[in-house]
């Protein structure tokens, strides 16, 4: 009897633990919930506001691009009206605000300028994947690799360290657009190996077919390439420091001390400076976006980066305005999806909101 | 201070990143006092003209002529209109047009035009040639006329009354000139631009300019940086939460995206060098700020400080006097990198065509832009775009070299 109310005691606490645990990781992912949709609706009113801050009427400024060679005065008036219109910024700001919001829940992010009259979503929708297919990936992978170099370079030391900690500070340092011309000059331009430009050869429609997969598959390589180089070099520093730190810890020399085997050491404080690296990379990976964007340029890779500049160049405000939204919400998503994960592996999250 | 400074000189990354450094600043202001050329003055009518040293035809043929007798003078001349790829072109259109293969050699340059000039007519049509392959053997025959020629040229001035021609003078083929004794002689040694500017000019103000837009977006950044993370970090209560709430709404708002959306506001005319130089720093306080407040907060219940709050110093003394000495390498740092990284935010801003305004300063990002829109890179004019990427990439080398030398230097627990 005493045994068995002691084993119900046991499990019932067993039981409160694993509770605890779930309402720990609950409590976490809430609080990351809570934050990202915060982070969310202020995206939202910067995207909406900054164009209404900025001196001067943005409406007077685009027509005046837009009728320039116009000489009757009653037809710029029109087109000044069309755009107010167009924009609302002829109702209150309160009302201007719904409309922005009402618009984009339905979908609607305007109608493009420099292809007019296409919708922006439209627009976005396709260069949306082809940016989602080339650097998500490409991050990835610089990042493993990057990870992988810094922890054997921690751990080596000696001639490699020597190698790889300048090489990576250089290539850390080279912007993105200037791996990429690199690349594209070395591989493209001279060797021929693949195509300078374009996300599948310039003859083709999109289809699913076996020749248009080899396409995409070639015209991928180089702009993948790039970015992964570049991301290699900045992760590698990172876990290089991250690995002395931790291999110079303690509880590194008190294992030691027990005369626990140096591979089952190895793992503990590579777990450990992986870490603060995940963290890293859900801080970083906006910058990342950043460059990698510029360097789908130097491609004419059909992303959000060539979307930008053709935006520019044709001075399409709401397309400039819905691939800025567009992609804040991909970084969003990432850093939010990235602070899951690490809620998950972390064993301190759980600790700490048991707590 | 002078032990510190010591121990800094001696850590080699931090030299070598110094020495760079220091070389690419001595070149931005010492260059300008030998060339004072406007770097954005268009000297070549035409684009990427190749790197090299431009001598005035005009001048030469006034200048002070020498006969050297030299062997391969005639080889060279041929050679550098008739290359290895000329011939096997040559051959390959006599094959087409029915000359037997074995008649054919290449290497023998008299039998070679010997066959040519003799079968070679632009109005023959061969089978299944390209129009730019039969385009490309009218220029190619056009511009083998006169090659085996032993004459020189005559030089001669139009007579103002009669209309005739009358010659002044003879160029033999054996005739040189100093270059030295020719008037008008103008090295460029990185050729020129889309626009027919001097690229090396141009290159070395545009470092300059770069190095200026990331100074003033790093001290923007630092400055704001500092306050913030001194405020949130020293004062705490709801000020801490509101700059936090503030800070870790930025650190997530892709930086960039920021960028781009004000610098388009902005509009072209308005967007100065500075204007952008403090765009970017506006939008790059956030990682100073926290770190900042990171290293305050752990300050701020030290026995000097707390000790110094008893003695009644003003807020203000402590933060200075016994806060910022403890930071301050730390700020240094920071700043440092915020200068790389703002030159490279301009950069990747310029490219995408929101740079600052194109007539009046270069700036590096404005120099790869014009390279990209006129596809320097692929035409093979690598001197339009290769030495403005390994500029960007040495001086954000170098300083970053320097930061993680001091790194090293401040915090050791990272040293070797």
């Amino acid at each position: 009897m005493l045994q068995a109310k002691r084993g119900m005691a046991v499990f019932s606490n067993c039981q409160s633990i694993g509770g605890a645990a779930l309402k720990g990781y609950l409590k976490y992912f809430g609080g990351k919930l809570i934050w990202f949709l915060i982070t969310l609706i202020f995206a939202f009113l910067l995207n909406f506001i900054l164009p209404r801050l900025m001196p001067g009427d943005p409406v007077a400024i685009i027509t005046q691009r837009v009728v320039q060679g116009m000489t009757s005065q009653t037809g710029i008036q029109k087109v000044y009206e069309e755009y107010a219109t167009l924009f609302g910024t002829n109702r209150p700001m309160h009302e201007q605000f719904f409309l922005y919001v009402r618009n984009l829940f339905q979908g609607n992010l305007g109608t493009s300028f420099s292809q007019y009259p296409r919708p922006v979503a439209d627009i976005l929708k396709s260069s949306l994947g082809w940016t989602l297919a080339l650097q998500l990936p490409a991050i990835l992978v610089g990042w493993m690799i990057g990870n992988t170099l810094g922890a054997l370079a921690a751990y080596v030391k000696k001639g490699f360290d020597k190698v790889l900690l300048p090489a990576s500070i250089f290539l850390s340092n080279l912007p993105a657009f200037g791996m990429a011309v690199i690349l594209l000059v070395i591989f493209g331009v001279q060797l021929k190996w693949f195509p300078t430009s374009g996300g599948y050869g310039f003859d083709m429609i999109p289809k699913f077919s076996w020749d248009f997969i080899k396409s995409v598959i070639l015209h991928y390589q180089l702009p993948f390439w790039s970015i992964v180089t570049i991301a290699i070099g900045g992760q590698a520093i990172g876990m290089r420091s991250m690995s002395i730190y931790e291999l110079n810890a303690d509880y590194v020399k008190f294992a030691r001390f027990l005369g626990i085997k140096d591979r089952k050491i190895i793992g503990y404080v590579f777990r450990n400076a992986m870490l603060p690296q995940i963290t890293g990379l859900a801080l970083s990976i906006g910058t990342m976006v950043g460059g990698a964007l510029v360097a789908e340029t130097i491609f004419s890779y059909p992303g959000l980066g060539s979307t930008i500049l053709t935006a520019v160049m044709g001075q399409d405000y709401p397309m400039i305005s819905a691939a800025t939204l567009l992609i804040t919400l991909m970084v969003l998503v990432t850093t939010f999806l990235i602070e899951i994960l690490y809620g998950v592996i972390d064993p301190r999250i759980k600790a700490a909101q048991t707590d | 201070m002078k032990h510190t400074l010591g121990q800094i000189f001696r850590s080699p990354k931090f030299l070598v990143g110094f020495v760079i450094f220091m070389a690419i600043l001595l070149l931005v202001i010492i260059y300008p006092l030998f060339v004072t050329d406007n770097p954005l003055g268009i000297i070549g009518q035409g684009t990427f003209f190749e790197p090299g040293i431009y001598v005035n035809v005009y001048d030469s043929l006034r200048s002070p002529q020498y006969i050297l007798n030299l062997d391969n003078a005639a080889i060279n001349r041929i050679a550098s209109r008739l290359g290895d790829q000329e011939r096997q072109d040559m051959k390959e259109w006599l094959i087409e047009y029915g000359v037997p293969e074995d008649e054919i050699d290449i290497d023998d340059t008299e039998s070679l035009m010997e066959l040519w000039v003799n079968n070679y007519d632009s109005t023959i049509v061969v089978p299944g040639m390209t129009a730019a392959k039969r385009k490309y053997y009218v220029r190619l025959d056009a511009s083998l006329e006169g090659i085996l020629a032993t004459e020189g040229f005559h030089i001669s001035v139009r007579n103002e009354e009669t209309g005739d021609l009358d010659e002044v003078g003879y160029v033999n083929q054996k005739d040189y000139v100093n270059v030295n004794q020719v008037a008008n002689v103008r090295i460029l040694p990185l050729g020129t631009d889309n626009f027919g500017r001097d690229m090396l000019t141009e290159l070395v103000a545009a470092i300059g300019v770069s190095l200026k837009i990331g100074l003033v977006a790093g001290l923007i950044a630092t400055m704001i940086g500092l306050s913030l993370g001194l405020l949130a970090g020293y004062i705490g209560g709801w000020l801490d939460d509101i700059i936090m709430f503030i800070t870790n709404l930025f650190t997530v708002i892709p930086s960039f995206v920021l960028l781009i959306l004000i610098s388009y506001s902005i509009g072209q005319e308005q967007r100065g060098a500075i204007t952008i130089a403090a765009v970017i720093g506006l939008t790059s306080w956030v990682w100073t700020t926290r770190a900042v407040r990171a290293q305050v907060i752990s300050l701020r219940n030290r026995d000097h400080v707390n000790l110094s709050k008893l003695s009644g110093h003003s807020v203000l003394h402590i933060i200075v006097a016994d806060i910022l000495p403890y930071i301050a390498s730390y700020v240094f740092m920071a700043l440092i990198l915020q200068i790389s990284s703002g030159i490279l935010a301009e950069a990747g801003l310029s490219i995408l065509g929101l740079g600052p305004k194109t007539t009046e300063v270069p700036t590096l990002g404005l120099m790869m832009n014009w390279a990209m829109i006129y596809s320097a890179h692929i035409m093979g004019k690598w001197w339009a775009y290769f030495p403005v990427i390994v500029a960007i990439a040495l001086v954000s080398f170098s300083l970053n070299l320097m930061n993680t030398g001091l790194d090293q230097v401040f915090n050791p627990a990272l040293r070797d």
